[in-house]
Order: C-alpha cells, then structure tokens, then sequence
C-alpha cells in the first residue's frame, strides 16, 4: 500500500478544487484512505493521517472517526505524536464525548514525563477542556506542578488550577498552600499566571477574599516596578512595561480593595501614578487607564481620584479612536449611578455620540442618554432622542421607544408636551412599540382629562395618514371609542378643531376591521369602539349593523365579541349606556398597567352579561335611567353604577388602603338629607396624589324604629366632574340608630368648580318602598377648591 | 476568554480555538453567525461588538480576521493587545507572515498559540520566551523524525 499522502500535499490538492462539489469528492476519497490506513493499524503514518483529519476537520467535514486514533497518539512514546495527538484531543475530544476520559491516564502520566515539554502539552490541554471527573482525578498532580520551581511549568500548572477551580469550585481549598509564595516569583509569566488564578479564587470565595487582602502591599509594589522600571526589551510593548500584568493587577486589586477602606487606601497612590502617568498615545496605555478607572470607580477611593477617572474617560471620549469612545461610553454607562453630577457633565458629547456611525457606539450613548434625562434637560434631550428614533436602525427602535415613554412619564414638563411627545413615538417608530405600552399609553390619555379632544384629534388625523402601525392604531381606535364625540363635535381648544362626522369616523373605523394590515387585536379594539361610539353617536343603525355582521366572523374574539355586542342592543338595551360609558381614572398598580376599582365596561367584562348577576344589576341600570331623564340628560355625566354588596370586597379594599394617602388637613362634614328619620351625613378627605379628587364618605343613619332594607344610594354630578361610587357596607340602615351605611364617594374635579350632587334614595320600610330625590348644594369650600 | 476564531474575507475557517464546552453544531452555529455578523461590518466601525451575552473583540490584519469571544469584566483593549501579540509571534516564527502559511502549517498556528494563551488566559507575556520555547519543541520533534526511517510531518 503507497504511503499516505502528506500533509502539505492534501492541502495544495483539496484547494485546487473549483467547487464544492470537488472538494467533497476529494475528502471523501482522502477520507476513505485514512479510515482503512486506521484500520491496518498504523503506527508510522497514524500522525500523518490525524492531521490531515483535522484539516478536513477545519473545513468542517466530520472527524469523529479519528477520536481513537487522537488517544493512540497521546500515548505514543513520540513527541511528534503526542503534539498532534493532543491538538485532536483538544479539537475532536470535548467532554462530551464518550471516549473523553479514557484520556485521562495518559494525561497522568504525561504530567510526569521527563520533558517538559511533554509535559507542558498534558497541561495545556487539560486545562483547556478537562471535564470534571478528569479534573478531580488530576488535582493533586496539578498542585505538585504549581509548586515546582520550573517557572515554564509553573506558570501552565497556575492556569490549569484556574481551569481545575472553574469545573470543580469545592477544590479551590487545596490550592491555597501552594499560592504562598506565588508572588515573590521573578518570572512574568508565572506573576501574570498566579495573579490570574489569586483573581479567580477571590471571585468564587469571600473567605479567600479576605485571607489575600494581605497580598495588596505586594501588589502595589509589583506594580510600582513595572512603572518605574526602565526599558525593559522582553516586556516592552510601545514603551510600557508589561501592560498583561499591569492590568491583571489592577483587576486584582479591583476585586481587593472593594468595599474595604485599608486596601483601598493602600492602594490610592499607585492608581494616581498609573493615572497620571501612563502614555495615552497608543492602545496600549489606554487599555492600562481604561482598567485603572473601572478600578478606581469600584473601590473606596477619595474623591479628588474619581473625579480625575471620569475625567479620563472625558478624555476618551473626544477620542480619535473609536474604541477608546467605546469603553469611554461603557464606563460612563456603569459609573452614572453614583456620580450622577460630574457624568452630566459630558451631557453634551454623549449625546453627539448618537450621530456616530458605529451600532456599538450608538447603542452605548442611547443608554447613557437615558440615565442622563431628568427634569432639567428634558426638553432638549427628548429633541436629540426624538431624532435619533427617527434615523436609527429598526433594532434599536424599540428600546428607544420604551426609554423615551418612560423618560417622559418621570420628568413631562406639561401634559401637552407629553401627547405630543406619544404622538411623535407613534407616528414615526409606531411598528417598533413594544405590546404593554398600549395599555401604558391608554391610561396616561385616560387620565389627562382636559387633553381628551386634542388627543383624539390628533390620534384620528394621523389614523387618516397610515393605519399600518398596530400599537399607534391600537391607541388610536379606543380613544376614537372613547372621546368620538369630542372627535365630532369639534371642541379642540389646544389647536384647530378639524370638521369630521360621524360617518367619516365610523369609515376609518371601519375600515380598520377590514384592512389586511389590522392584526386580529387591533380589530378587537377597532370593533369595540365602534360599539362605544353607539352611545356617543346618532348613527345607531349603521353600528348595529357593522356589529351584527361580525357575528359570523372566523376569528372567535371578533365573533364573541360581535355576538355580545349584538345580545347588548337585543336584549340588555337599557344597560348598555351604562355599560359603554367613559371609562373613569385608573389607577396605576404596583404590577403593570391600569386596573379599574371599579366595574366592567363593554370591553374587558363580558360575564355582565351572565344571567346570575342580571336581576341585581337591571334594578340599578334602570333606575340610572330614571335619573337621566329627571335630571334632564344634558348637563349630567352617567354616573358608574355600584354594585350589591355581594361584590367581591376587594376592589374597595384596595381604595381603602389607597386612602391611606389622603392628606389630614380637615374638612369639616356636613348633612347632605335628613328626612322621614333617615339621616345622610357627608365627611370629606382629598386625596394626596391626586388634588382634584375629592373622598367623600357617606353615614346612612336610621333614628325610626324599623329598618331600612335594599337601601340604595345613588348620586348624580354636573357634567364637568367625574364621579365613583364604590360597594357600600350594606343595604339595611338599622333602627334606632344602631348602625349606619357606608359609602364612598370618589369625586374628580379638575376644574375646581363648586361641587353640587344629586341624590336619590330607595328603600323598603315597613314594608312599603319609598324613594326619594333631593339636591346637595353646601358642600364645604375645602371639598372641591 | 471564551473561543478564538480565525477566519478569511470570504469566511472560510483557518483556526478555531475553543475555550468553553460545546457540542460540535452549536460550535458551527456560532461560527456562521459570528463570521456573518463580524464581514457585514463597514470597515471604519469600532472593533468591538455586543453579541449574545459576551462582548467580541476583532480586528483585519491583511485578508484574515482575528476574532475573540470575552466575558463581561474582561477588558476589551487589552484583547486587542493580545491579538497583536499573537500576530506578531506568527509573524516572528514564519517570518513576515501571511494567511497561506496559517493554512498550509495551521498545526503550527495552534502550538504557537497554545504557548500563548491557556485557558482562555495568557500564560507567558514575554514574546522571547514564547517563541523560544516553541524553537524547542519543534527540535525535539526534528530529534525524533530524524530517528525514524519516515518523515511523519515533513516540514513546509
């Protein structure tokens, strides 16, 4: 059988391939020559044969076939074996295959070979991919070698206890003996080594942590010599003398002097020398300065040192190099949160870095940006931000958009602003918003109550120009649900109220539920505002239409819904405006998003509909009704109808904890009715957060001597506030006084007008219902200025 | 450091160094991912990027591209110095080098670094030290083909 060819020859011949067809052709045929040479057992051209392997290997063709033969090598008596031997160990045998540890003996013995360089292969190798049991097996030999005095083996022995400590931490302790005098070495490969492996046990133990903290004066020393030393030409890298170990030692003492005052004192004068005197014309010197103030930046240093960091970092960031203004940002980026002052200081740069044209740098100094904004700056860094979400990549998009929202939540100079600054994320990154800022933003415009007609305005203008962003559509079709008659009757005061009917909001509308564009969400929210809007608007018989048609949809939300909506105008007529009337203030839980104290709306609820609430619920619809109609309609907003007690307590629960904020400037409480033995007394709380809403608690007292039973309160309020009428504590007034009923009354007035209510009254005495209507006028100033 | 690669301007493997356990597909994976993600960028672009959870430091030296994997506390400009560290032994040891020697002699390639770095660490920041100790091995490799009547590995 002809010799194998060699090595060179394979590789000349594979690249005269002219495609990859070819090529495979070729490896296949060498392949097959290599696997029967194996088979014959080989020994004098197996080394020729595994190379070759490995080559084809790199091209990445399978090898595993050669995984033996990679362990026959190691075990060959030849050092050209054993160097190719290992190299496929290392490329071909990870520790997740079977035959992994089947190295292990060779490797125990080669760590004893009379060559050092022998074993120096055993060690490289072990300690670049030994699997745990292999490291356990071999600690103990490990250890031998790091004490040894053979400097080319102690430094290997060094990082394979690195390697040993990574896959097997409960061995870190045997090491310890051996680090005694690690450092007292001349040699800079086993210095750089032993710091290396001093760094990683400090990492992993706290104990280790502070037996080392010892070694700091040393450290400094070492350092010190590197500076001070003169040209030293084996470790001279552009004039700086031996920056590997330079900053190995500034990570050490990174790790050493945190959050401890005597190393990091120890320490303060070298890191000044260091900071002060290192050259920062090349690479070199700015990677020793770039570790020096991450340094500097963690441990108890004294002011005056990190002012000079981040003064450097000023530095670096008017740099030529792009990678110096890279780290710059990074650490910028860490240190923002402790010194807040003296970062804000380079505002001006980091925000030019947003023109760059590197993504890295762009990433960098959008984050910075962010932890810059506060109410000082808002207005022009939302400019700068607002512009780079306008040119930035798609990837980027989204976290510019969500940084932004929550910047102008926290610092919103005015609530015009505000809008404006959604409308713009919208229209412009609209695609790129993430989903759970919907629910965000609807809750923001809810609660920006004299901004609803300019919202819905401007939110229905941009619907007109492009209706393929969902979240921008998505917000746009509930508040056009909400707000529509605002929409149509033109109210705008922040700027030009546009001429719009109700047919043109219903065709946009409309024509979201059918545009191949809307996702299967956004028709939801598409389908139940246009059920809103049949409240708001005349033109009921076009909407019942539109809603009936859905029915039959194929997608079961739309159809549920439709089916829902259909049954509302059928059958449950007289509740649906109290059902699709304006949603009131959310309130912001601590999880996310806005939840409702109280009740359902045609939108998230449908069990409203279930047949076991009706009987309780359509006494209270119908008698809303009745209150619209005395009050005569116009100048009264629907109120939010309470539930029976049999609510469940929590969501008044919650209220009552929220009152737990209310300020303690005192009200004084006034009678609001006292008639026929009932009396109702009013007493008063403002709520902290909010000023213009004021808590009202009503006190139903009964002095006749029978019970009032299915006593039911309700309250009526002019159009211009809002009004919550949360579960009272029970529908019986005992006689004689005996107890009372309990109510409370959430009442907004933004525009601080004098509050008037109407009250109406129904209960069952002595077995006769009795109702009754009256007015309250003599609220107390304090309630509502 | 996690894994090195090495690779040309059309994105053919010359060196792959791995530090970190990993099956050989997730191994291909991330090469083809990486060597994508590493050509796509313009040339005047920063030499570091964020990638998954690990921070890749890279830079063209002629038509190869030497390209390092770090973790999160490694510093980046320090790698650099360590890929030009590297790049200057190879150049020592073949004398003015180029990608043909890589992949004519790429066995050579991964003894030079593996006198370099171990672990994923430096192990010897003198430059005399390493290329002498290499010097050595290929002698005693010389010593032991010489005794044998076949030239196992000829040299180039």
């Amino acid at each position: 059988m002809p010799a194998p060819i060699r090595l060179r020859e394979l590789i000349r011949t594979i690249r005269t391939a002219r495609t990859q067809a070819e090529e495979r052709e070729m490896i296949q045929k060498e392949c097959a020559a290599i696997r029967s040479s194996f088979r014959e057992e080989d020994n004098t051209y197996r080394c020729r044969n595994v190379a070759k392997l490995l080559y084809m290997h790199m091209l990445g063709y399978p090898a595993h076939f050669g995984q033996l033969e990679c362990l026959k090598l190691i075990a060959s008596q030849k050092f050209t074996d054993k160097r190719i031997g290992y190299l496929g160990a290392m490329l071909l045998l990870d520790e997740r295959q079977d035959v992994h540890l089947l190295m292990t003996n060779c490797i125990k013995n080669d760590l004893n070979h009379s060559t050092q360089y022998v074993q120096g292969l055993a060690l490289c190798t072990l300690g670049c991919m030994g699997s745990s049991e292999m490291c356990r097996d071999l600690a103990g030999e490990v250890e031998k070698l790091l004490k040894t005095s053979n400097s080319y083996l102690r430094k290997k022995a060094a990082l394979c206890a690195v390697h040993v400590i990574r896959k097997v931490p409960e061995l870190m302790e045997m090491f310890l003996p051996a680090t005694k005098n690690l450092l007292s070495e001349k040699n800079h490969g086993v210095l750089h080594t032993s710091v290396v492996l001093l760094t990683e046990m400090c990492e992993r133990s706290p104990d280790m942590l502070s037996h080392f903290r010892k070694l700091v004066p040393q450290l400094v020393r070492i350092l010190k010599n590197l500076i001070m030393s003169g040209y030293s030409p084996e470790h001279d890298v552009s004039g700086i003398s031996d920056p590997f170990l330079q900053v190995r030692i500034l990570r050490l003492l990174r790790i050493l002097g945190k959050g401890d005052d005597d190393s990091s004192e120890a320490m303060n004068d070298i890191l000044a020398q260091v900071a002060t005197n290192t050259e920062t014309s090349k690479n070199v010197g700015n990677a020793i300065l770039y570790e020096t103030v991450l340094t500097i930046m963690d441990i108890k240093s004294e002011s005056g040192l990190r002012v000079l960091a981040i003064n450097i970092l000023g530095r670096f960031l008017l740099n030529n190099d792009k990678n110096i203004r890279y780290v710059a940002l990074t650490s910028l980026l860490k240190t923002v949160q402790t010194d807040h002052n003296a970062v804000q200081r380079h505002r001006s740069t980091i925000v030019d870095c947003l023109k760059d044209l590197d993504v890295s740098i762009k990433r960098r100094a959008m984050e910075l940006s962010f932890a810059l904004v506060n109410g000082n700056n808002i207005r022009g860094m939302m400019k700068e931000l607002l512009y780079f979400l306008d040119s930035c990549d798609p990837d980027f998009k989204a976290d510019c958009a969500s940084g932004i929202f929550l910047a102008a939540e926290k610092y919103a100079p005015s609530k015009r602003w505000h809008i404006d600054t959604i409308m713009r994320v919208l229209t412009t990154a609209g695609s790129y918003v993430r989903d759970d800022s919907v629910p965000n933003l609807i809750q923001l415009i809810t609660n920006s109550v004299e901004m609803h007609a300019y919202t819905v305005q401007r939110l229905y203008k941009a619907l007109l120009d492009d209706i393929s962003q969902q979240p921008l559509v998505q917000v746009a079709s509930w508040c056009i649900g909400e707000y529509g008659d605002l929409l149509v009757s033109g109210q705008c005061e922040e700027e030009e109220p546009i001429q719009v009917s109700e047919d043109e909001v219903l065709d946009v509308l409309e024509g979201l539920l059918v545009s191949n564009l809307s996702t299967p969400v956004t028709r939801g929210y598409s389908l139940t505002a246009i059920m809103k809007l049949s409240t708001r608007f005349s033109s009921l018989n076009r909407i019942k239409k539109v809603v009936s048609i859905y029915g039959s949809s194929i997608d079961v939300e739309l159809q549920q819904r439709a089916v829902e909506y259909n049954a509302l105008f059928k059958k449950y007529d007289h509740m649906r405006p109290a059902l699709l009337e304006r949603m009131p203030i959310m309130e912001k839980t601590a999880t996310n998003g806005p939840s409702e104290t109280v009740q359902t709306n045609g939108e998230t609820d449908s069990t409203i509909l279930d047949t076991k609430h009706l009987p309780s619920i359509s006494q209270p619809a119908s008698q809303a009704n009745d209150l619209l109609d005395l009050l005569g309609g116009n100048d009264v907003v629907p109120i939010i109808q309470t539930t029976v007690p049999t609510k469940p307590a929590s969501a008044g629960g919650e209220l009552l904890d929220l009152l737990g904020d209310l300020s303690l400037t005192v009200i004084p409480p006034m009678t609001a009715y006292n008639k026929n033995g009932l009396i109702i007394e009013f007493t008063f709380e403002r709520s902290n957060p909010n000023p213009n809403i004021a808590v009202i608690t009503i006190h139903a007292t009964n002095s006749t001597e029978a019970d009032m039973t299915e006593f039911v309160f309700q309250a009526a309020v002019p159009k211009t506030f809002q009004l919550q009428l949360l579960s009272p504590s029970s529908n019986v007034v005992p006689a004689f006084n005996q107890g009372s009923v309990t109510q409370v009354i959430r009442v907004l007035n933004p525009q601080k007008q004098q509050l008037r209510m109407r009250i109406k009254l129904t209960y069952t005495h002595k077995g006769s219902p009795v109702q009754d209507l009256a007015e309250v006028n003599n609220f107390p100033p304090q309630s509502w200025q | 450091m996690q894994f090195m690669l090495l690779f040309s301007r059309q994105g053919k493997l010359r060196l792959q160094k791995w530090y970190v356990p990993l099956s050989d597909k997730e191994k291909k994976k991330i090469t083809r991912e990486l060597v994508q993600t590493v050509l796509a960028r313009k040339p005047k672009m920063c030499s570091f990027l964020e990638w998954r959870d690990l921070k890749i430091v890279y830079k063209r030296y002629a038509s190869l591209y030497f390209c390092c994997a770090i973790e999160d506390q490694d510093n980046e400009l320090i790698t650099l110095e360590i890929i030009h560290r590297y790049v200057e032994l190879l150049d020592k040891y073949f004398g003015s080098v180029c990608e043909l020697d890589i992949i004519f002699n790429f066995e050579k390639a991964y003894f030079i670094l593996d006198e370099f770095l171990l672990g994923g660490e430096a192990q010897e920041t003198s430059k005399k030290n390493v290329l002498k100790a290499i010097e050595q091995a290929d002698l005693l490799q010389e010593n032991f083909s010489s005794q044998s009547p076949h030239n196992c590995l000829s040299t180039p």
